[in-house]
């Protein structure tokens, strides 16, 4: 099977819309934000050639983008959209419409700070902001894993196991703009894999009529919240079947997160999405002098596989957890935080600190992810993390 | 020699980010103009913009300017003059900002007829996007999301605004650019909500794809198809059709305007009160 895919150079943006056309979802509805834009412009000439059938959609906002695509999806299609930054903060109100209702939608999202100030480039701060409405969050770290986790997220958001949305997500400009070698699979072989949508209950059944979204008072709705926390705990299991599906087909394997030289490594750094590619060259190096270090880069933030990760660092004596936005809470970010709770009950606990870094796109090189081990050994050697949580080349 | 206007820019920003032959800079200058005849204090003159290649152009200004999130300048000005109606306020937005993702807050500020001057810039397309068609994109023409023609109708801003009681409507382009600066003048002297729609060639993103492919044929085009809107009310249908009326395309003056009439309204609850 392998050895049919064709190997093209691409943008991140170009493959995720090839994913895009081999789904062929019924709709898209979107609206067009950089850096996300190409990839609704790739399709809207994929439509207009016939490649697909789907029907496009072309509204006036991405609240409008969103709410198109929870009435086709509601209506029984297949619908999608992307966006990026401000067009996923003006969709926050219908991000709990999608999955409230129950419905997989699949979005790509591709990663911009949001405002203000304005600013075009990548960090994590749209998607983080979204963590807690109800939506499947898969991470890529190349326009390869951007391009598979969007074939995937369509099984995994259908599974009737599940039925949430799920949002994919790479790295504006780094990833949806820069070139690289991407496997496509065949058309055919990724229409197999999706396969055709069949919702159990759609709007557009005349013989079995339903309501989407009517008032649930305190009566039910305490128990609709917690069909959704169990479907995404649910989802977990849904997700590895599904990867391991996925690589009968493309011989490429994905799991909730990936360890990189994992195996005796005592310094640990944990990152997502495409810092990890730049990590993994400076595990390289360190190992080339005999380093005991890795790296672990996280796929699957919703649901948060806490268990998973402890048990993976559970080797480790420092970890490093780099964080591409802030939280503002003032006890670092996200992912750092998440992880330390999930610690909270393991019977060995590394020394663990947090960095915020990439904010607004600054580029983060081998030489700051250098300094971050630099600063796990200082730890180690210590025996006590030298300070919490830090900003990364930040001018005080 | 520094250029007389060069005292209203920022000139570490600079240069600008427009494409060659793009019009916002000339909109741009008509606006300078207008404040510089105007004499207008820069001191109490705030320059609000939402978020687009138009909506850039406050960056450059030397005056208080807020750059603002797509759509929303309307709301933000709004805003600052309910807080302090001394402030003139001047909205810098495009087709797509004002008429797409903030076209209900373009008819809603137009409805309480408050003392804003929004100005337009309407290159007919989303330009910082790289060219998606927008409300206002002519039926028939090509964008990027358009590639065979734009099938939707699209809005004619001056009437929109007019029909959602805005009480000064008038509309330039960037060929006609001292009447602009004359129309600009006028909006802002007027008190209450004026809107002044500016025609600004994109050939990067409109002209190459519409055989408008040399920015000094869209400025023929305008100069072609505009039609001085007294000699507009002298044609027939038949001589209207493929042209629009550029000017001063309404005009109610005295008309009450929002900041003044919650103020009063404010001031006699306040005697109420005390009474
Ligand atoms: C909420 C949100 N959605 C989308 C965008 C992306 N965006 C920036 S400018 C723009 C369109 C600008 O078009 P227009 O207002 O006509 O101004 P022009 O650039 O043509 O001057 C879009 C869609 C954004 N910044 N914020």
């Amino acid at each position: 099977m392998a050895n049919e895919q064709r190997l093209a150079a691409m943008t991140g943006n170009e493959a995720v819309a090839h994913a895009l056309r081999q789904i062929d979802p019924d709709v898209i509805a979107a609206y067009p934000i950089t850096p996300q834009t190409d990839i609704v412009q790739y399709y809207s000439q994929f439509v207009s050639d016939g490649l697909v059938k789907t029907e496009m959609v072309t509204v006036e906002s991405e609240h409008s983008a969103m709410s198109a695509t929870i009435g086709a999806s509601a209506a029984g299609a297949r619908a999608m959209t992307a966006t990026s930054s401000q067009g996923l903060a003006l969709m926050w109100e219908m991000l709990h419409i999608a999955s409230g209702y129950r419905l997989p939608i699949v979005m790509p999202v591709v990663n911009r700070a949001l405002s203000g100030p304005i600013n075009i480039h990548c960090d994590h701060s749209d998607t983080m902001g979204a963590l807690t409405t109800g939506w499947i969050q898969i991470y890529a770290e190349s326009a390869q894993e951007a391009y598979d986790n969007a074939i995937q997220a369509v099984r995994i958001a259908e599974d009737p196991r599940v039925l949430l949305p799920t949002m994919v997500c790479d790295d504006g400009f780094i990833t949806s703009h820069g070139i690289e070698n991407v496997s496509l699979l065949p058309d055919e072989v990724v229409k197999g894999f999706v396969g055709e949508y069949k919702p159990s209950k759609f709007l557009l059944n005349i013989s079995d009529p339903v309501t989407v979204g009517p008032l649930v008072l305190p009566d039910y709705y305490t128990e609709l919240k917690f069909q959704q926390a169990e479907a995404m705990k649910a989802a977990k299991q849904v997700i590895l079947e599904v990867a391991e599906e996925y690589a009968k087909i493309s011989g490429r394997k994905y799991g909730l997160f990936e360890e990189y030289k994992m195996d005796d490594a005592e310094r640990v750094v944990v990152v997502l999405s495409s810092a990890a590619g730049t990590a993994k060259a400076v595990v390289n190096q360190l190992r080339a002098k005999g380093e005991k270090v890795g790296l672990l880069k996280p796929r699957v933030l919703r649901p948060f596989p806490a268990e998973e990760l402890v048990a993976a660092l559970s080797g480790a004596k420092a970890v490093a957890v780099m964080d591409r936005a802030e939280t503002f809470s003032t006890q670092g970010g996200q992912l750092f935080t998440e992880l330390r709770a999930a610690f909270y009950d393991a019977p060995k606990r590394p020394l663990m600190r947090g960095y915020v870094f990439g904010l607004g796109g600054r580029d983060t090189t081998v030489r700051e992810i250098g300094k971050v081990f630099e600063d796990l050994r200082g730890d180690l050697e210590r025996g006590s993390v030298s300070e919490k949580y830090t900003h990364l080349d930040v001018r005080v | 020699m520094a250029h007389p206007l060069e005292k209203y820019l920022r000139a570490g920003k600079l240069p600008h980010i427009w494409c060659a032959g793009c019009g916002h800079g000339i909109v741009t200058q008509a606006i300078l103009r207008a404040v510089d005849e105007l004499q207008l204090d820069t001191e109490k003159t705030v320059v609000v913009s939402g978020i687009g290649c138009s909506s850039r152009a406050p960056g450059y200004l030397h005056f208080d300017t807020l750059h603002t999130t797509h759509g929303r300048a309307i709301p933000f000005a709004t805003g600052i003059k309910m807080a302090n109606p001394e402030l003139r306020v001047i909205v810098v937005t495009g087709d797509g900002d004002a008429a797409a993702i903030g076209g209900n807050h373009l008819i809603h500020a137009a409805r309480r007829n408050i003392d804003l001057t929004v100005i337009c810039f309407n290159n007919t397309i989303y330009g910082m996007t790289s060219g998606q068609y927008s409300p206002v994109t002519p039926g028939g023409s090509f964008a990027s999301t358009a590639p065979y023609g734009m099938v939707e109708p699209s809005f004619d801003l001056c009437t929109l605004v007019a029909g959602a009681g805005g009480t000064f409507v008038a509309r330039g382009t960037t060929y006609h650019a001292r009447p602009l600066t004359n129309i600009i003048k006028e909006a802002i002297k007027h008190e209450g909500f004026s809107f002044v729609e500016a025609l600004s060639q994109c050939p990067t993103y409109y002209g190459r794809r519409n055989k408008l492919r040399a920015p000094l044929d869209m400025l023929y085009w305008y100069r072609d198809h505009a039609v001085g809107v007294s000699q507009w009310e002298k044609l027939t249908d038949d001589e209207k059709a493929g042209k629009f009326p550029i000017g001063v395309l309404k005009k109610v003056e005295h008309a009450p305007e929002f900041s003044r009439v919650y103020s009063e309204l404010i001031a006699r609850a306040r005697e109420r009160s005390e009474a």
